[in-house]
C-alpha cells in the first residue's frame, strides 16, 4: 500500500459540525425544543448552567443547554467563552441576602427561629419513586399557597453572632479580586477563593465536601442555615451618587457553622463556612461551604492534611471548563512526542538487550574458566555466545518490529548494570 | 468579523497580554503570569498561544499554524480557521512567506529568520511539575535557581537506564538562568532553540502563564559532560522526499508490520518533493 499523507481535515471539520447539528436536532418527527421550555422545565440544569457559567443569564443558559445537547458543562463553556466578550459597565453593590425574597429558608441548628423554617419547592422527603404520571398527559398541578411573611428573616450566623459566639467576617475596603481578569496567585485570599469556588464544578466540590466528612480534613459542620430566594442587584452609577435596583437574580446560600476549640488569643468558637451561588442549587452551596471551612484551616491554625484543605490543590482543579479541555486534549494529536517515546523505548530495549547479552557471555567466560577441560560437553560454546551478542548489537539498526520482539528483551525494570549502577542517593553526596 | 474586534480580543485585553510579552522578552524563560481570557475554544487546545498570537497579530501579517509539524491536521485547520474568521489576515502553509507561526508541539525544519515570530501553544509552562506539584514552591525554586531536583532526575534516569528518558519536553536552561519548558516538542528540536534568529513566545492559557526567547538567546538542553544532550529521530530517511535530517512521522501502513518514515513538517517534505528529491516509497508510489 503507498501511503498518501492526509489531507482535508478542513472538510472533515465541516462535515463532522454538519453531521453533530443533525443529530442534535435529532428526529424531526419530535418537536422542536424550545428556549422558554429548558428555561421553565429544566431549571436546575439552568441553574447550574448559570453558576459554573459565571453569568446569571436564564435564556442564554437555555440555549446553550439546547446548543450542547444537555451536555451541562459544554454548555457552561458556550456561556463563560460569551461572557468574556461582554463590556463590564458596572460594579453591583454587594448582595444583601439577609432582605432575601425567600423561597426556601431551613436551619439544622434552631428548632424553630425568627421567619421559621420553610422547606419551599425541595426534593427533600419526596420518595425517590419513579412517577409514570409525569410520562403521560400533562396534568396541572396547583400548589396551596400561604400569604407571604412579613417578619423579617435574620440569617442564622447573625444571630449566634450577637451572643459573640462566632467569629465576625472580616471587614476590608480592598476591592475584591476577579479570577476572570487577574491569574490565580498564592496566597490566595478567601474573595479569590470563594470566587472560585463558586463558579467550581459541582461534582468536584461534592465529592471534596464529601471527603471532609469522611475524615478527610473534617471540621464538625452543622448546617446553619441554607436559603434560597430572589435578591435585588444594586448599582451606584457615579454621576448619580445614590444605589439604583437594577433587578433580582435567584441564588441559594448557605452557611456551614463549625467548630473551633479555640486558640491561645481566640476563645472558643464557631466558625464559618460560606457557599453563595446562582439559582437553586443547594448541594453545590453546601459543598462549597464545606469545602470553604477546610481550606481555612491553615489561618485557623489547624493542621492542613487533607486535599479539602490545600488551597492550591483545590483551587487549581476546581474549574471544570480548564479541567474538561485539557483532559479531552489528549485526543489531539500527539504522533511527534509518542514518535519520539517510540523511538526512545525502542533505543531503552535495545541497551537491556545489549546488557542481558553481555551478561549470558560474561557468565559463559566465567564458567569456562576455572572448569577449563573438565566438563566441556555442559559449558556454552563461548564464540557461539559472542556471535549472539553480536547479533544483539546488528539488531539496533533497521527492522523495528524485531527489536520490538518481547522475546528478546527481558523485564527492563529487572536489568540493571551491577557494574555501572550505584546507589543515586550515595552518589549524589 | 462582524461583532468581534480585530483577531477577537478587545484591544484592552492585547495590551495586558502585550505587556506580559514585553515583561517575558525582557527576563528571558521566566515565566510571567497573566490574565488569560476565556476563548471560544477550549483550554488545552491552544487558547495561550491564540491569545498570544492575536496580540502580536497585525493586519499584514502572514500566519502558519501547525501542529505535530503538519498544516493539515486537524487542531491548526480550527486555528488557522480561526484567525481567517477573526482577522482576516492572510494565512500560508508555506514557513518562509510567514511572519507569524503558531505551533504545537514542532519547530519547523526550515531555519526560522529574524523578522518571524514563532508562537508555541504550551500545556504546561512549568518544567519542574512532575517533580514539584506545588506551583508556591517551584516559583521559589525558580527564584533561586534551585534546580538541582531536576539534575537529580536525569542523573537518576542514566542510573537506571543508563541514558536520559526523556524524549519530548526536554527541559532547556535559557540564558544560563531560567530552567524552561520548551513545550512538548520533540528534543530532536531542542537545538534548534539556541540562538534562533526569530522571537519565540510561549502562551500557556489554562495555566495563565507567558514566556519567551529573544533572538539570539542561548538555550541549552540540560545534561551531563559525561552524558551529553542526545536528540532522537527514527534512523531512517524519510520515505516520501528522502530528506535524512528531519524529524519523522511513523506510519503504519498495514496490519503485518508495514510501516514508513515519513516527515512531520509537511510543509518541509512538500518543497523537497516540488525540487525533485524522491525517498523510497515515493519512487513506488510513482512505479505504481
Amino acid at each position: 500500500m503507498a501511503y498518501v499523507a492526509v489531507k482535508g481535515g478542513e472538510r472533515a471539520i465541516n462535515n463532522a459540525h454538519a453531521w453533530l447539528a443533525e443529530a442534535r436536532r435529532g428526529d424531526t418527527a419530535v418537536s422542536d425544543l424550545t428556549l422558554p421550555q429548558i428555561e421553565n422545565q429544566l431549571g436546575r440544569a439552568v441553574d447550574r448552567v448559570m453558576g459554573e457559567g459565571s453569568l446569571y443569564d436564564r435564556e442564554l443558559a437555555a440555549l446553550a443547554i439546547k446548543q450542547a445537547q444537555g451536555d451541562l458543562i459544554e454548555a457552561a463553556f458556550l456561556l463563560r467563552a460569551y461572557r468574556t466578550t461582554l463590556p463590564r459597565f458596572a460594579h453591583s453593590q454587594p448582595v444583601d441576602t439577609a432582605s432575601m425574597l425567600v423561597e426556601r429558608r431551613i436551619s439544622a441548628v434552631f428548632k424553630d427561629l425568627p421567619g421559621g423554617q420553610i422547606l419551599g419547592p425541595t426534593y427533600d422527603y419526596t420518595h425517590r419513586l419513579l412517577d409514570f404520571e409525569l410520562a403521560e398527559v400533562p396534568v396541572e398541578v396547583v400548589a396551596p399557597m400561604a400569604a407571604p411573611d412579613q417578619a423579617a428573616m435574620p440569617r442564622v450566623p447573625d444571630i449566634l453572632g450577637e451572643e459573640g459566639l462566632i467569629e465576625t467576617n472580616q471587614q476590608t475596603e480592598r476591592e475584591p479580586g476577579d479570577l476572570t481578569r487577574e491569574p490565580l496567585t498564592f496566597p490566595a485570599d478567601r474573595d479569590v477563593r470563594l470566587q472560585a469556588l463558586a463558579r467550581g464544578d459541582e461534582g468536584f466540590l461534592l465529592a471534596l465536601g464529601y471527603s471532609t466528612q469522611r475524615g478527610y480534613g473534617g471540621s464538625h459542620p452543622f448546617a446553619g442555615e441554607i436559603r434560597m430566594g430572589a435578591v435585588s442587584i444594586e448599582i451606584e452609577p457615579a454621576e448619580l451618587g445614590f444605589a439604583i435596583d437594577i433587578g433580582d437574580l435567584v441564588v441559594t446560600e448557605c452557611q456551614m457553622v463549625n467548630q473551633f476549640k479555640g486558640s491561645k488569643t481566640v476563645p472558643p468558637q464557631f466558625t464559618r463556612g460560606y457557599g453563595l451561588v446562582f439559582g437553586f442549587s443547594e448541594r453545590k452551596a453546601m459543598s462549597m461551604a464545606l469545602v470553604d471551612r477546610a481550606m481555612r484551616a491553615a489561618e485557623l491554625g489547624e493542621e492542613t492534611t487533607a486535599p479539602a484543605q490545600n488551597i492550591e490543590f483545590v483551587l487549581y482543579h476546581s474549574d471544570n471548563i480548564e479541567a474538561t479541555g485539557f483532559v479531552e486534549h489528549l485526543k489531539l494529536p500527539h504522533y511527534v512526542d509518542f514518535q519520539s517515546e517510540l523511538q526512545n523505548i525502542r533505543r531503552m530495549r535495545e541497551e537491556v538487550a545489549r546488557t542481558a547479552e553481555q551478561a549470558k557471555v560474561d557468565e559463559a567466560t566465567m564458567v569456562l574458566a576455572p572448569a577449563s577441560g573438565s566438563h566441556p560437553v555442559d559449558v556454552p560454546d563461548p564464540a557461539r555466545a559472542s556471535d549472539q551478542a553480536m547479533a544483539s548489537r546488528l539488531t539496533r539498526v533497521p527492522d523495528p518490529a524485531r527489536v520490538a520482539d518481547p522475546a528478546r528483551v527481558s523485564d527492563p525494570a529487572r536489568i540493571t548494570n551491577p557494574v555501572k549502577v550505584s546507589d543515586p542517593a550515595r552518589a549524589a553526596e | 468579523m462582524k461583532g468581534y474586534n480585530f483577531a477577537y480580543l478587545d484591544e484592552q485585553t492585547k495590551r495586558m497580554i502585550r505587556r506580559s510579552l514585553l515583561k517575558a522578552v525582557a527576563i528571558p524563560g521566566h515565566q510571567v503570569p497573566f490574565g488569560s481570557r476565556e476563548m471560544p475554544l477550549p483550554y488545552g487546545w491552544g487558547t495561550g498561544g491564540i491569545q498570544v498570537t492575536a496580540s502580536v497579530l497585525g493586519a499584514g501579517d502572514v500566519l502558519k499554524v501547525i501542529d505535530q509539524g503538519a498544516d493539515d491536521t486537524t487542531n491548526a485547520v480550527s486555528i488557522r480557521r480561526f484567525f481567517a474568521r477573526t482577522a482576516g489576515v492572510r494565512t500560508t502553509t508555506v514557513t518562509t512567506e510567514a511572519t507569524v507561526i503558531q505551533t504545537r508541539h514542532r519547530i519547523p525544519e526550515t531555519q526560522l529568520r529574524e523578522n518571524q515570530i514563532i508562537v508555541y501553544q504550551v500545556p504546561q509552562p512549568e518544567p519542574l511539575y512532575r517533580l514539584e506539584p506545588s506551583r508556591v514552591e517551584t516559583r521559589r525554586m525558580h527564584a533561586l535557581s534551585d534546580y538541582g531536583l531536576m539534575h537529580v532526575k536525569l542523573y537518576e534516569d542514566i542510573a537506571r537506564y543508563g541514558q536520559i528518558s526523556i524524549s519530548y519536553d526536554y527541559p532547556v536552561l535559557v540564558n544560563h538562568r531560567y530552567l524552561m519548558s520548551p513545550s512538548p516538542i520533540p528534543a530532536f528540536d531542542n537545538p534548534k532553540m539556541h540562538m534562533m534568529p526569530a522571537l519565540q513566545l510561549f502562551g500557556a492559557g489554562r495555566e495563565k502563564r507567558i514566556y519567551a526567547i529573544p533572538p539570539w538567546t542561548e538555550v541549552r538542553s540540560l545534561d551531563f559532560e559525561d552524558h551529553p544532550f542526545r536528540a532522537i529521530n527514527a534512523p531512517y530517511p524519510c520515505g516520501l522526499c528522502g530528506a535524512t535530517d528531519s524529524y519523522l512521522d511513523e506510519v503504519i501502513t498495514d496490519d503485518r508490520g508495514g510501516r514508513i518514515f515519513v516527515c512531520s513538517d509537511t510543509d518541509h517534505c512538500s518543497e523537497r518533493q516540488a525540487a525533485g528529491h524522491v525517498g523510497a516509497d515515493g519512487w513506488q508510489d510513482a512505479a505504481q
